[in-house]
């Protein structure tokens, strides 16, 4: 019996031959990525465990960008614990503020993450990283700072269900209607502590950016890892990036899937999650129409180049509706520069529409424009907890950045297949 | 053994509202526990004791990593959490934490508010004292009762690398 691709990397770094759905292994961590809240959490566990240095097998990459630019004295602290951090540990990725971007997007973008690696983070978002073939998975402060100060840390082996996307998504439907058609599909809890591999026609067709939204969003549905087998695609991205691409680690052909599952999503609408569930989702039909007060085109699920022209291609010699306010966060100073080389910022700021620097601020609720009570605000980024992006008696909705877009004009939830510049993806 | 009282809720009891984002820039022990369950239920630090019991329906915890939800509880000096399941970083992140966890698919429906409930982490025992009920789930993995015993993943981890 062979075995999935999560089996395979945890036996590698494990040094073990084979392992088992439910087996506990040590294994090897290659990366380490920390953000702005996560290396002044790390600290005092990382003490009290006595360490004073970064394990020597494992990579370190420290990104802030959770609170920046500092919006308050408090956030101002972290980062500077942060930033000192990063100095005594001798870390050389670390990317500071108006260079780098999004963790999770800065870490794919700078080839920080390589096919069949283990990266671990303290953020659950880590499973975005699965987009390249590695499995990335968020865990606590104190197992972070175990993982950096011993270069391991214990896993149990996963269950894997595979879910095979068969047919050709419909013009303005993209990677994040299929998450969020998934996680309507599966609930919060049918997935559970388990790895999901992504394949078929539907996947091939993505862009790394339509899987890395996919891997990312998929965490929702409670998966410890969410993989894509990395491609042509993979490789060609992955190329230009680092100076040498590890193979693939790839799923053996008789490996033993919990489930496996087919979708055909020919036919799929674009998808909305309405408060205050990310797995709520409905079609886009069935809450067309619903007021918004704000519109969000960013974070670590849509944020990407490809987001931001969809967005500008659906706003282009357009004005948001007079009673919404769009606010637009590039995932990283990257594709923000590329996004003003071609045009997109100026196209959103005709618009009328609020270009923020790269970070979390919005999707977090932290800061760069939360939402008051009574308010409604249709985002592109991964959660509608109530709360999560302001007032807790305010609602989220998630969306495409296509539906982000098209309810920015329309001033209510509408079907962006109505618009003109509304691309094929 | 724990026993307590317990507190009910119901499923999908995120990070979010056990910790909300807004307090992530606090650590302090004393400041994190004002503001536990804050989203979920304003009232829940003027009402709980030390040693009592949350008890959810399924995925408690989901959301995101911040390990302060888990903190948040232990700070709060709850005795444990029961749930019909839980999101697997909460799960690391309570052992981790000293912060006692069983799960038991259904027990939400079994057990009320305000019952006087006893755990066995070791057997997997639940007993209501107050309806003289019993069920039995699975025993926690040794390997993690290790860490829970010691208090905590970080004496665990100490512990080890002194003893080889």
């Amino acid at each position: 019996m062979g075995m999935t691709m999560v089996e395979k990397i945890l036996a590698k770094h494990a040094g073990l031959d084979r392992v088992t759905p439910g087996q506990i292994v040590e294994a090897q961590v290659d990366v380490v990525m920390l953000h702005d809240i996560g290396t002044p959490g790390i600290q005092r566990p990382f003490k009290e465990l006595g360490a004073d240095k970064i394990a020597d097998n494992v990579d370190c990459v420290i990104i802030p960008d959770h609170y920046v630019p500092a919006p308050t004295v408090q956030a101002a602290e972290n980062l500077k614990i942060t930033r000192a951090f990063a100095r005594k540990m001798n870390v050389t990725h670390y990317y500071e503020l108006g260079r780098g971007g999004i963790c999770h997007h800065v870490m794919i973008e700078k080839g920080h993450v390589l096919p069949g690696q283990i990266i671990v983070a303290p953020d659950s978002h880590a499973t975005t990283y699965g987009a390249c073939g590695a499995l990335g998975t968020g865990l606590g402060v104190t197992d972070t700072a175990i993982a950096l100060g011993t270069g391991s840390l214990w896993f149990q082996v996963p269950e894997t269900v595979k879910i095979i996307l068969t047919g050709k998504l419909g013009r303005s439907v993209s990677a994040k209607d299929a998450a969020l058609f998934l996680l309507k599909e599966f609930g919060e809890a049918k997935l559970i502590y388990k790895c999901v591999e992504i394949v078929g026609p539907v996947v091939d067709e993505l862009s790394l950016d339509g899987r890395a939204c996919m891997a990312n969003m998929m965490l929702e549905a409670g998966v410890k890892a969410c993989l894509f087998a990395p491609d042509d695609k993979t490789m060609e991205y992955l190329k230009q990036r680092v100076a040498k691409v590890p193979e693939p680690v790839l799923a053996d052909g008789d490996a033993h899937y919990e489930e496996v599952i087919t979708f055909d999503l020919s036919n799929l609408p674009p998808i909305v999650a309405a408060p205050h569930s990310p797995s709520n989702g409905k079609s886009v039909l069935e809450v067309a129409g619903t007021k918004i007060d704000q519109a969000f085109l960013g974070s670590c699920t849509n944020g990407r180049l490809e987001d931001l022209r969809i967005g500008a291609a659906i706003l282009k010699g357009k004005k948001v509706h007079p009673s919404v306010r769009m606010l637009v966060t590039p995932a990283s100073q990257e594709i923000y520069r590329q996004a003003d080389a071609e045009g997109i910022v100026q196209i959103f700021i005709d618009a009328g529409a609020f270009v923020t620097n790269p970070g979390c601020g919005v999707c977090l609720g932290g800061h760069l424009g939360v939402i008051a009570s009574g308010e409604v605000c249709i985002a592109s980024s991964n959660r509608n907890f109530r709360g999560r992006m302001g007032s807790v008696a305010g609602e989220i909705y998630l969306a495409s950045p296509a539906v982000v877009a098209a309810a920015a004009l329309a001033g209510e939830i509408a079907d962006p297949r109505i618009f003109e510049g509304a691309e094929v993806r | 053994m724990i026993r307590g009282k317990i507190w009910k809720y119901g499923k999908n009891v995120d990070t979010d509202a056990i910790y909300p984002a807004r307090y992530l820039v606090h650590f302090d022990p004393e400041e994190v526990a004002k503001h536990t369950m804050e989203d979920v239920d304003p009232d829940f630090m003027k009402k709980v004791k030390p040693g009592d019991i949350v008890l959810a329906e399924d995925n408690f915890g989901c959301g995101s990593a911040r390990e302060q939800a888990a903190m948040a509880l232990k700070y709060a000096q709850i005795g444990a959490i029961l749930a019909d399941s839980f999101n697997r970083t909460f799960y690391r992140n309570a052992i981790n934490n000293g912060l006692p966890i069983m799960s038991l698919k259904g027990v939400s429906q079994l057990i009320n508010e305000g019952d006087d409930v006893e755990l066995d982490l070791e057997k997997g025992t639940i007993i209501n004292h107050t309806t003289s009920q019993q069920w039995i789930t699975a025993p926690m993995p040794q390997f993690a009762l290790d860490i829970l015993n010691i208090g905590g993943a970080i004496a665990y981890y100490r512990n080890k690398k002194i003893t080889g």
